[in-house]
């Protein structure tokens, strides 16, 4: 046996290189979606921090709204967005 | 403990022989949570961490989950591994034992053979490496400190083959050669490290150039790609195994094979036996042959994977065979070593007799009385070429 093989798998299933949680959408699996009040929003960013999937997109310190390709509707955002502001709203997707 | 050579000989436990190995391999990592009988395979290498004798870092670690768990995360970040157990130990471990295959890294585990609960046993049989048999591990057996001491040289380099790339598990019988004194030879402490040579890893998730995930999840659409990479992985392993065991001959002088087998090309009977009481069943093989009975003995090394083509013909020519398990598969229907025997000769033409007994089990001894009973059994089988019964216990 070589160690290149037919089915061109990775050695024990290891992923053989960094960054790969990117090619991988996980935006199908959202149920609730997260809205944002550009009016509300002061950009905090602390919805930037606490997402775990690094779905919110900013720019110059700006909050601009969500990466829906990755967004999986977790709504910890909505949950985090300080009690004064609450920018951030869950709709249904179905909706 | 002060190692005192005579005469090139050194006498030594089962389990101060795997310390010593260890010790001259010098492995990277040891995580480890002692359990009788494999205790002091540890307590022994924890002296020579102590002393500086060795670089590896010893892990005491909170269960023998986590001490497989430490030797998956540190075989993964690059380092060699080595752990020991025994019985629950094991059985605790099972679950990393399948994750260690899986991701195909190299550690190397002594099972000193030990009776799963319950009742509760410290004593030797063969359920939990029995219990390991399908986790994906090659496993070495062992009937003397010797063959222990030698086997441990040789998994290292088994498990790092770049055509393996697997865990192995050397398996000894607890008390019965982990804790008896045998005169033994020890191999040169640079001949040992110049052997097992450095270890190079093929990826390491320290190597933070090139990042890499270990772990990672696989569904239907590759998962049995995955499994049936690693199935021939361990079915091609039994050449490796093969060829190391030659050039540990050469080395050495002492040449290891898949399986031993004593006075069996002219028999008509045999036994086939794991581990220390092929000893026992080969005092028993002098002594019938002494009164003219041509009875052999088959002594698998290699049951994982298992050897099943040389095995067949090895016992192809022998009327009635004996497969004494010292574990019990609880099928109804014998041992886990009588299965595999029983289902390799299913190809031939001419297939011999054959019966499955039970022996040993938590320690029980095995006396050359138990193995010539067998043997008188197995001749009344070959002379009427029926089996009155195919599976029971024996040394009850």
């Amino acid at each position: 046996m070589e160690e290149k093989k037919d089915n061109n798998l990775p050695l024990g299933g290891v992923i053989p290189k960094g960054g790969t949680a990117h090619e991988y959408s996980t935006g199908g699996w959202r149920k609730l979606r997260p809205v944002l009040d550009k009016n509300r929003c002061t950009n905090c960013l602390i919805c930037w921090v606490m997402c775990p999937d690094s779905a919110v997109i900013t720019e110059d310190g700006k909050m601009l709204g969500f990466d829906m390709e990755h967004c999986k509707g977790c709504g910890i955002c909505a949950v985090e967005c300080p009690d004064k502001v609450k920018a951030i709203k869950m709709e249904e997707e179905a909706e | 403990m002060a190692i005192t050579m005579t005469k090139g000989q050194v006498g030594l436990t089962g389990n101060a022989a795997i310390a010593y190995a260890m010790k001259q391999i010098n492995p990277d990592v040891c995580p480890a949570y002692p359990i009788t009988p494999s205790t002091a395979i540890i307590e022994d290498f924890s002296g020579y961490v102590a002393d500086g004798a060795v670089d590896t870092e010893l892990i005491t670690v909170e269960s023998e989950h986590s001490a497989m768990s430490a030797c998956i995360g540190a075989s993964a970040a690059g380092a060699r591994v080595m752990t020991a157990t025994s019985s629950q130990g094991l059985a605790l471990m099972w679950e990393m034992l399948y994750i260690a295959s899986g991701m195909r890294l190299p550690i190397i585990l002594t099972d000193v053979n030990r009776a799963l609960s319950a009742p509760i046993n410290i004593h030797c049989d063969h359920s939990d490496s029995m219990g390991a048999r399908d986790s994906g591990w090659i496993q070495l057996y062992s009937e003397t400190v010797q063959e222990a001491y030698d086997n441990l040289f040789q998994a290292v380099r088994i498990a790092e083959h770049r055509k393996v790339l697997l865990p192995v598990m050397v398996c000894l019988d607890g008390f019965i050669t982990s804790h008896a004194i045998e005169n033994i030879s020890l191999i040169d402490d640079a001949e040992a490290k110049q052997f097992v040579g450095e270890y190079i890893p093929r990826q390491h998730l320290l190597d933070t150039d090139n990042p890499i995930t270990y772990g990672a999840m696989s569904l239907p659409e590759n998962y049995i790609e995955f499994k049936h990479e690693q199935s021939r992985a361990i079915a091609g392993s039994k050449e490796v195994v093969l060829e190391i065991g030659k050039e540990f001959g050469k080395k050495f002088g002492r040449e290891y094979g898949l399986f031993e087998t004593y006075r069996l090309d002219d028999a008509d009977t045999a036994i086939v036996i794991l581990n220390s009481a092929a000893g026992t069943t080969k005092v028993a093989v002098d002594a019938l042959r002494k009164q003219g009975m041509k009875v052999g003995l088959l002594r698998p090394r290699l049951f994982r994977p298992f050897p099943f083509k040389e095995i067949t013909a090895a016992l192809k020519n022998v009327k009635a065979v004996g497969v004494l398990d010292r574990a019990d598969s609880m099928s109804g229907f014998g041992g886990p070593l009588f299965s595999e025997v029983r289902s390799a000769l299913y190809d031939l033409e001419a297939r011999p007799k054959i019966i499955s007994r039970i022996y040993g089990l938590g320690g029980r001894d095995y006396k050359v009385k138990d193995a010539v009973e067998v043997f008188g059994e197995l001749d009344r089988i070959r002379e009427t070429g029926k089996v009155e019964t195919l599976t029971k216990y024996i040394t009850l």
